[in-house]
């Protein structure tokens, strides 16, 4: 029993890996450029639903959606302002660097703002939850309502990229930004479109996270942030798909190894699952391979 | 032939700007006119100077981002302090069991590089930062569930805990104790030591670039296609940028492990932070030159320090220096301005050295 | 006399897409052969297996009698093929000496430690180095500019340059990808005498793409033309651009 509760605790973490790496999925299928400042988004993103809910005493879906609109602002700010300047400079090291400095930047404003203690969040999920097998086996309301998020989020996306004109303007920029152009699409609206759908599922991955995990500091975004990259580098970066299965494998993974392998070496299970991923298959799963032209 | 001479020249004023700066603290020392604050953080500037210049190997000469490198200085921290712990009842004189340790530190940290150089440099770009990052974490989650003890049987080692060790109660002593790290280190560091291991990073750097397998890792840098069209060995010469940064990174952690008489593995010292950190030195000093490395780790440490109230701000001004300092060197749109609004000053350099 | 390079039945294809097809050629030592053909013919994809940048396929290519189908890019220069890029690929921070020193690399030695601690050694080689780079540079009429970053160079200079580069690695076949593109009239008779005198001077054989006829016909003795990634027409460069096939199938166009 205790397997299956430790599996079900995994796909949890997964679902939430998953809509983060959504996130960097598509910024780096678009934009080309790994933003590191995405984790420390889902941290705002925490914080003000935290505010929304305690100072301003309003409700769980209020606050997500208080905390949804901030983060959207704040991904195209973000965007506008550091990485649209430097997008074609001369240095592929340029805009990573810039976007650290903004990973920084996020976290030390939280950390004068709402200091460095711990803040307790209380969950935005208020079920309690099912229980099966004779009260063995608990699955909690959070649990549930994480897992059925990310498969609607992701069903949701799919079908926004597929159908939509916006998603086609966006399969066509992340191919070839230069073709694009001439035919007439609206490469910065795009590369902004993307910031503001993922910096929005920051902030819905935000919430969640800190519901199962419910202790906020201004660093809390950092480690999963970094995780969820490594989940959609595993499951093959740009490939949306690719991020939804990489990030419950990876989530799995952390959860089961901390179980039975040693709750201390959780991270480097999951930073050694990233090596080992980029050096036997560094497309990953469901990614392409890309030749450079000579 | 002139070449030659101008950047001998360029790199005796940089030995000269540290040989001046440590007479001028030597001075103040002696008089007294410096405050134990101060003194205290002229072994960890040396530290940083080493970090900046040894990153700057990988950033700005080989071009490739490596956010691991404090996982470098975390692996000579803990093998030479585990060294003069374990040495410290058999070796007695404190400069050669230093010397000793110093080189421990710095060929394990070496070491290290190539094992990891090998996998990771196959990478590139965003890939490789984040592998490296990865290795980094790794590392200082290693040392955190390290324990090596030694009694009269010999060393005993475990990654779970102390007490499985097995050691003999009465003649067991831990060296290595998980997350409480080493405690006992003797206190070998000193500023003259510090500023001796600045003035040897330099000259190997200053020498390397200007020398034929310098050459070679920058040709790479600016054109990888290019440098392996005329025969340049990829993979040696990244591997052996990788590594003598790597090395260099596992002396400052030598020279931190013997300053501090308790070494821990956190965050903030060995973890993802100290990569940060070091990064902006490069960054502000100018990704590529030495000496611009060297002299940002100096104002930015000691600034924060100075202005009291400031040191809370420290992070956040450091991100901001970033940005700032990556928008205004590498947009597009802000070179043309410099461009066209500083090109006087771009004219008197070139005067100058022409 | 005997053939330099020797090609038989040269191949590759991406993706079902045959990009060359039954590629054959021999080059003479100290010949100026041109190959030419429309864009997306395969001239440089041609380039790219004859320097290990692509792996081919099928067929063999044979350099002064040593089997090289299939070695590594690195492998291949040692061998003695040098090449220029189409879009040019200096070694842009570097000075215009040190783009040349790059290229000197593997025929002037001495190890890390002699270089890190200036010992004699380095001293001696760095000046070999020197002299030789500036010799090469003369040729080009780039040695007043050897102090420059070679990112500064005008264009046309730039191409020179890394010519220089190439013929520093001492090849026994320069392979030159378009050397003309970007130049004006002058500027490409200059080159065409330039060319000349490195073929006489070094004993160079010389393989080059190029769509400016009047290079090609000033100065190549023998040429291939690509179409659709096969031969088109083979042989004397007067025969072949008098060739009807030729004219309709490229140069009519």
């Amino acid at each position: 029993m205790s397997f299956i509760s430790y599996l079900i605790s995994g796909l949890s973490l997964g679902s939430v890996y998953a809509i983060i790496a959504l996130g960097y999925t598509m910024v780096y299928g678009i934009a080309k450029m790994l933003n590191f400042a995405h984790g420390d988004v889902i941290m705002i993103g925490a914080y003000v639903a935290l505010m929304s809910m305690t100072q301003a005493g309003l409700s769980p879906v209020i606050g997500v959606l208080i905390s949804v609109v901030v983060c959207t602002v704040l991904g195209v700010v973000i965007e506008r302002v550091a990485y649209k300047p430097l997008r074609n400079a001369g240095s592929p090291l340029a805009v990573l660097i810039t976007a650290i400095g903004v990973s920084y930047l996020l976290q030390n404003v939280a950390l004068l703002i709402f200091g460095a203690n711990a803040q307790s969040f209380p969950s935005a999920v208020k079920w309690s939850g099912i229980t099966l097998a004779g009260g063995k086996l608990v699955i909690s309301g959070v649990t549930i309502v994480t897992i059925v998020a990310c498969v609607v989020i992701m069903a949701g996306l799919m079908l926004f990229i597929q159908k939509s004109k916006a998603g086609q303007a966006m399969r066509a920029v992340s191919e070839d930004k230069g073709a694009a152009q001439l035919m007439g699409i609206n490469v910065n609206g795009t590369i902004a479109l993307t910031f503001a759908i993922g910096s929005a599922l920051a902030a819905i991955a935000g919430v969640l996270l800190c519901s199962a995990y419910p202790s906020l500091t201004p660093y809390t975004g950092a480690m999963p942030g970094i995780k969820a990259f490594v989940a959609a580098v595993f499951g093959g970066i740009g490939s949306i798909p690719g991020a939804f299965i990489g990030g419950i494998l990876l989530g799995v993974i952390e959860i089961l190894g901390r179980a039975y392998i040693s709750s201390q070496m959780a991270d480097a299970i999951v930073f050694a699952v990233l090596i080992i991923v980029l050096l036997v298959k560094p497309a990953g799963l469901l990614g392409k391979n890309i030749q450079e032209k000579v | 032939m002139k070449n030659m001479k101008k950047t001998t020249k360029n790199n005796l004023i940089t030995y000269g700007i540290v040989i001046v700066a440590f007479v001028v603290v030597q001075l103040l020392i002696m008089t007294g006119n410096i405050s134990s604050l101060l003194e205290g953080l002229m072994v960890p500037l040396c530290m940083y100077v080493i970090l900046a210049v040894s990153l700057n190997l990988v950033v700005g000469i080989l071009g490739e981002l490596s956010l691991g490198h404090a996982g470098f200085m975390c692996v000579g921290a803990f093998s030479s302090a585990f060294f003069s712990l374990y040495t410290e009842d058999i070796i007695t004189v404190a400069p050669l069991r230093f010397f000793l340790a110093l080189l421990i530190g710095i060929i394990t940290a070496a070491i290290f590089g190539i094992l990891i150089g090998i996998p990771v440099l196959r990478l590139k770009g965003d890939y490789l930062a984040i592998v490296t990052l990865a290795f980094g974490e790794i590392i200082k989650n290693l040392v955190n569930v390290l324990y090596i003890g030694k009694d009269e049987n010999g060393l005993h080692f475990s990654m779970k805990d102390a007490m499985s060790m097995n050691m003999d109660a009465a003649t067991g002593k831990i060296l290595i104790n998980g997350p409480q790290g080493i405690t006992g280190t003797p206190n070998d560091s000193t500023f003259s030591i510090g500023i001796v291991l600045v003035l040897i990073t330099l000259f190997i750097v200053l020498n390397l670039i200007n020398s034929r397998d310098g050459r070679a890792i920058m040709a790479i840098r600016d054109n990888r296609i290019a440098a392996e069209s005329v025969g340049i060995n990829i993979t040696k010469y990244k591997l052996m940028a990788f590594s003598i940064s790597a090395g260099m990174a596992g002396a400052a952690g030598v020279l931190y492990a013997h300053n501090l008489s308790s070494l821990t593995a956190t965050t903030n010292n060995f973890g993802y932070n100290m990569s940060i950190s070091i990064l902006v030195f490069v960054v502000l000093g100018g990704i590529g030159s030495i000496r611009g490395s060297m002299i940002a780790a100096v104002i930015l440490t000691l600034l924060p320090e100075l202005l009291r109230g400031l040191s809370d701000y420290r992070m956040l001004i450091y991100a901001i220096v970033l940005i700032i300092m990556m928008l205004f060197n590498w947009s597009p749109k802000s070179i043309e301005w410099r461009e066209k609004h500083l090109a006087f000053l771009k004219r008197n350099k070139e005067a100058k050295e022409s | 006399m005997t053939a330099l390079l020797e090609v038989k039945n040269l191949g590759i294809s991406f993706g079902g897409l045959r990009a060359v097809n039954n590629f054959e050629v021999s080059i003479k030592k100290e010949e100026l052969y041109g190959l030419i053909g429309p864009n997306g013919a395969g001239k440089t994809t041609i380039f790219n297996l004859l320097t290990g940048v692509y792996r081919p396929d099928s067929g063999k290519v044979i350099l002064d009698g040593q089997d090289i189908t299939g070695k590594k890019i690195i492998d291949i220069n040692k061998a003695g093929i040098a090449r220029t890029f189409q879009n040019i690929r200096l070694f842009k921070q570097l000075s215009v000496l040190d783009n040349v020193k790059v290229g000197l690399h593997n025929n002037h030695h001495y190890n890390t430690l002699e270089g890190i601690f200036r010992l004699p050694r380095y001293r001696t080689v760095e000046k070999e180095m020197n002299e030789k780079a500036m010799e090469l540079l003369k040729v080009f009429d780039l040695d007043k500019e050897a102090e420059y970053q070679a990112a500064n160079l005008p264009y046309g200079k730039q191409r020179k340059l890394e010519i220089a580069r190439a013929l520093a690695t001492e090849p026994k076949l320069l392979l030159l990808d378009e050397p003309a593109a970007g130049m004006n009239p002058n500027e490409t008779g200059e080159l065409m005498d330039t060319i000349r005198f490195v073929r006489d001077q070094f004993h160079m054989t010389i393989l080059l793409i190029e769509h400016d006829m009047k290079l090609v016909s000033g100065i190549c003795e023998e040429l291939t033309v690509l179409n659709f990634g096969e031969v088109l027409a083979q042989g004397e460069t007067s025969a072949v651009l008098n060739d009807p096939q030729v004219i309709t199938a490229y140069l009519g166009e």
